[in-house]
């Protein structure tokens, strides 16, 4: 079809919109609440938005929404705009009578719809491979089961134990485990980056760490399972944190000392907020490496190593 | 975590010697949760000493014996001893600086201060310190107006002009209460050679109270010229120091909020008798009260004479970011000059070429980095310094991630120190103290003496 004959059948749909529907004889017209309601203000005009249809407008996510300040006619526009820089949070929107503007609309929708995929999309098929890892599954079937199932998440069947036996021969003291978790955009992102600084880290100190492994469907209690599994005195697992409407690739990192199923969720040490915006990934390895250190040192982590550290 | 260290300022001025005693908190303020962020909360003052008389033997040379058994007066006086101190700063200031003796005077300070007092001078820091010690840059931090503040002392007047709490600019110029002295029948003892042509009476001559004032409100002229209020003509030109330089006129073109400190401020909405101090100092101060400076907003400092000397003891010293990487460096560091990289990695060796001896290096903000572009970095960097020490200063948070790339490549027993989130220009030196917590304390500071030789 081309564009004439577009327009044209646009045409003859808005046209047939328009006509009066014919009435059915006897039929009363339906009864709608406030359907009498006309405003009484004129429309307003319609602004010239300097768009042309079928123009692309710009990407409303790329806006920095520390710096966007929409209310018009403001006291201090710049106070509140100093203010403004030390949150990301959506203050100053300005509104359109009752409503926010459109541009904070979509904006909102925009960093929900993001937030959503991040849950719902998957790391890609060749991310572990292409990153030199063994892949494993844990007891989760598919997307759907993970986040209906956290249980099943933490859990390994038979066969994917073999497979995490034979990818990580030995007993490392310390197993990095890269975990999809709540946002695959954040494990994508940050944790190659992250990892590799861990384990320059690592080297640096001597300490030995096996060959890192990607877990899909993964929960952070994988971890223990994976304790259990390969005897290791600790794991490092980079786990994407549930998406927010500030970032969706945020990432955190849970180490836990002697990991087993069963630990307690107080005996992990937790870095979160790895992202651009926060602790960037590359320095967060660097500081995941001697935070490892201290803890095989004490040989605690979590709650006790804050405790250890206070006295 | 939370630790308090103890800072010490020492302000060697044209007219005024003097010193402070802080108490500096510091706190994380990070969540258990990420990262650690350490931050300097809290500046408290715990002792100032009065104002001495900055002694000298002649025109050209500071008493340096004298200063001495002030500071070890005053160290008595505050119950301090020289071994709890952990930081603070030493600056020779305004006229003193271009004494002969300024430099060993100043170093033989730092090292009765204390282990890690930074010597130091130069018309740039002294700015900065005074606008932060009088509080004009909390006072714009906290307003969002624009502030010019200028530290009015005896020899010289710093300028600094501050936006949003951040120094954009600084200035120096030859005006001060102190340019000509007379003794108690008003005959002229001293004139500054800085007063040059702006001046004609002669050493020995009577100094009449009208001569004074006509004097004094050519020097406000000059000030009302460098703040941008009037039209700038020959005499501005001749009042810029050797060393220091005006504000950018382009910053100037609004009217910001005039804030004073220094000694002169003291006498600007206290009319004392002129002939108070057997200087210009009050007529200096009342000339100020009537000209354009004080027509419109302006303010005087939460410290006035005192803002050099509390910014020197309580601003002078800033936290490293919290994750940083060092290894077989003995604190503390003194008077490492930067040389500053701004292609990389071009630039390098061009850079390490220029500088005699141990520099630090001060890389530009890179933007987010992949792990193997910080790699690639710390390859480049490992080349080009061979052997000797790495000492690195970046802006981004990516210290101990390059500096463990770095010491993986050179070894255990290299010396290596790499710190971020500080800001390290041209010209600039840098003292590094011992590590606080995760963090470091640092002092960046400008060493350039009254003859233009470096320190």
């Amino acid at each position: 079809m081309n564009k004439q004959e577009l327009t044209a059948l646009v045409a003859e749909i808005l046209g047939s919109l328009n006509e009066p529907e014919q009435k059915e004889p006897g039929r009363k017209e339906p009864e709608v609440k406030g359907g009498g309601y006309r405003p009484k203000a004129p429309m307003p005009e319609q602004k010239d938005t300097g768009y042309q249809d079928g123009d692309f407008v710009p990407d409303v996510t790329q806006l920095d929404l520390r710096k966007l300040y929409l209310v018009e006619n403001a006291a201090d526009p710049q106070g509140f705009r100093r203010l403004k820089e030390r949150t990301p949070a959506r203050l100053g929107c300005g509104r359109a009578g009752p409503r926010y503007k459109t541009l904070t609309m979509l904006r909102f929708r925009a960093d929900h719809a993001a937030a959503q995929d991040a849950v719902f999309s998957q790391v890609s098929q060749d991310f572990a491979e292409k990153n030199g890892m063994k892949e494993v599954k844990t007891k989760c079937r598919d997307k759907e089961q993970y986040l209906t199932r956290p249980d099943l998440g933490r859990g390994f069947d038979e066969k994917a134990a073999q497979e995490i036996r034979s990818a990580i021969p030995g007993t490392p003291k310390v197993q990095i485990v890269i975990g999809d978790g709540l946002s695959s955009a954040a494990i994508t992102e940050n944790a190659m980056d992250c990892c590799k600084a861990i384990q320059d880290g690592l080297k640096l100190r001597g300490i030995d760490s096996g060959n890192p492994i990607f877990v899909r469907y993964c929960r952070v209690g994988a971890g223990d399972a994976i304790g259990d599994i390969t005897g290791c005195e600790l794991v490092c697992m980079l786990v994407g944190e549930r998406p927010g409407l500030v970032t969706d690739k945020s990432m955190s990192a849970y180490i836990t000392y002697r990991p087993h199923t069963g630990v307690s969720e107080s005996s992990r040490t937790v870095v979160s907020n790895i992202h651009a915006q926060g602790t960037p990934a590359v320095e967060a390895g660097a500081h995941i490496a001697g935070l490892i250190e201290t803890i095989l040192q004490k040989k605690v982590s979590g709650v006790g190593l804050h405790r250890e550290a206070a006295l | 975590m939370s630790s308090r260290i103890r800072s010490v300022g020492l302000d060697v001025g044209t007219t005024s010697t003097q010193m402070v005693l802080s108490e500096l908190s510091l706190e994380n303020r990070a969540s258990g949760f990420t990262v650690p962020e350490l931050e300097i909360t809290d500046r408290q003052i715990l002792y100032k000493s009065p104002v001495h008389v900055t002694p000298l033997l002649d025109e050209s040379h500071i008493d340096g014996e004298g200063v001495r058994r002030i500071v070890e007066a005053e160290y008595r006086q505050a119950g301090i001893t020289r071994d709890r101190i952990q930081t603070g700063a030493v600056i020779i200031t305004g006229e003193t600086s271009r004494k002969e003796n300024a430099r060993a005077v100043l170093d033989a300070l730092s090292d009765l201060a204390g282990d890690f007092v930074v010597a130091t001078a130069g018309p740039d820091l002294e700015s900065r310190l005074a606008a932060k010690g009088s509080g004009a840059v909390e006072y714009s931090r906290k307003t969002g107006k624009t502030v010019l503040h200028m530290d009015i002392g005896g020899g010289t007047s710093n300028m600094a002009l501050i936006r949003d709490g951040e120094i954009l600019d600084t200035g120096c110029i030859n005006v001060g209460g102190r340019l000509i002295r007379f003794d108690e029948h008003g005959v002229i003892t001293w004139i500054s050679p800085a007063l040059g042509h702006l001046f004609s009476g002669k050493v020995g001559q009577v100094l009449t109270r009208e001569a004074g004032q006509a004097l004094a409100v050519t020097l406000t002229q000059v000030l009302e010229m460098a703040a941008g209020l009037r039209e700038p003509d020959a005499s501005l030109e001749a009042m810029i120091t050797r060393e220091g330089k005006l504000l950018n006129p382009e910053l100037l073109t609004r009217r910001p909020v005039i804030s004073l400190s220094g000694g002169v401020a003291d006498c600007v909405e206290n009319a004392l008798p002129w002939t108070a101090f057997g200087d210009l100092g009050p007529l200096l101060g009342q000339a100020i009260r009537e000209s354009l400076l004080c027509r419109g907003e302006y303010m005087l400092g939460r410290e006035t004479i005192r803002a050099t000397v509390i910014g020197a003891g309580s601003h002078s010293t800033q936290l490293s970011g919290s994750t940083v990487f060092y290894q077989n460096i003995h604190f503390p560091l003194k008077n490492i000059p930067a040389a500053v990289v701004r292609n990389i990695p071009g630039d390098f060796s061009e850079v390490l070429s220029r500088q005699e001896g141990t520099a630090v290096l001060s890389l530009p903000d890179l933007g987010p980095m992949r792990y193997g572009q910080i790699r690639d970095l710390a390859e480049t960097i490992a080349r080009a310094v061979g052997k000797g020490p790495v000492l690195i200063c970046l802006q981004q948070d990516m210290g101990k991630a390059l500096g463990q790339a770095l010491a993986l490549r050179l070894g255990p027993s290299a010396p290596i120190l790499c710190i971020d989130r500080v800001k390290l220009g041209e010209e600039c030196y840098l003292d590094v103290g011992a590590p606080v917590g995760p963090a470091i304390p640092v002092v960046v500071k400008t060493l350039i003496l009254g003859d233009g030789r470096k320190a």
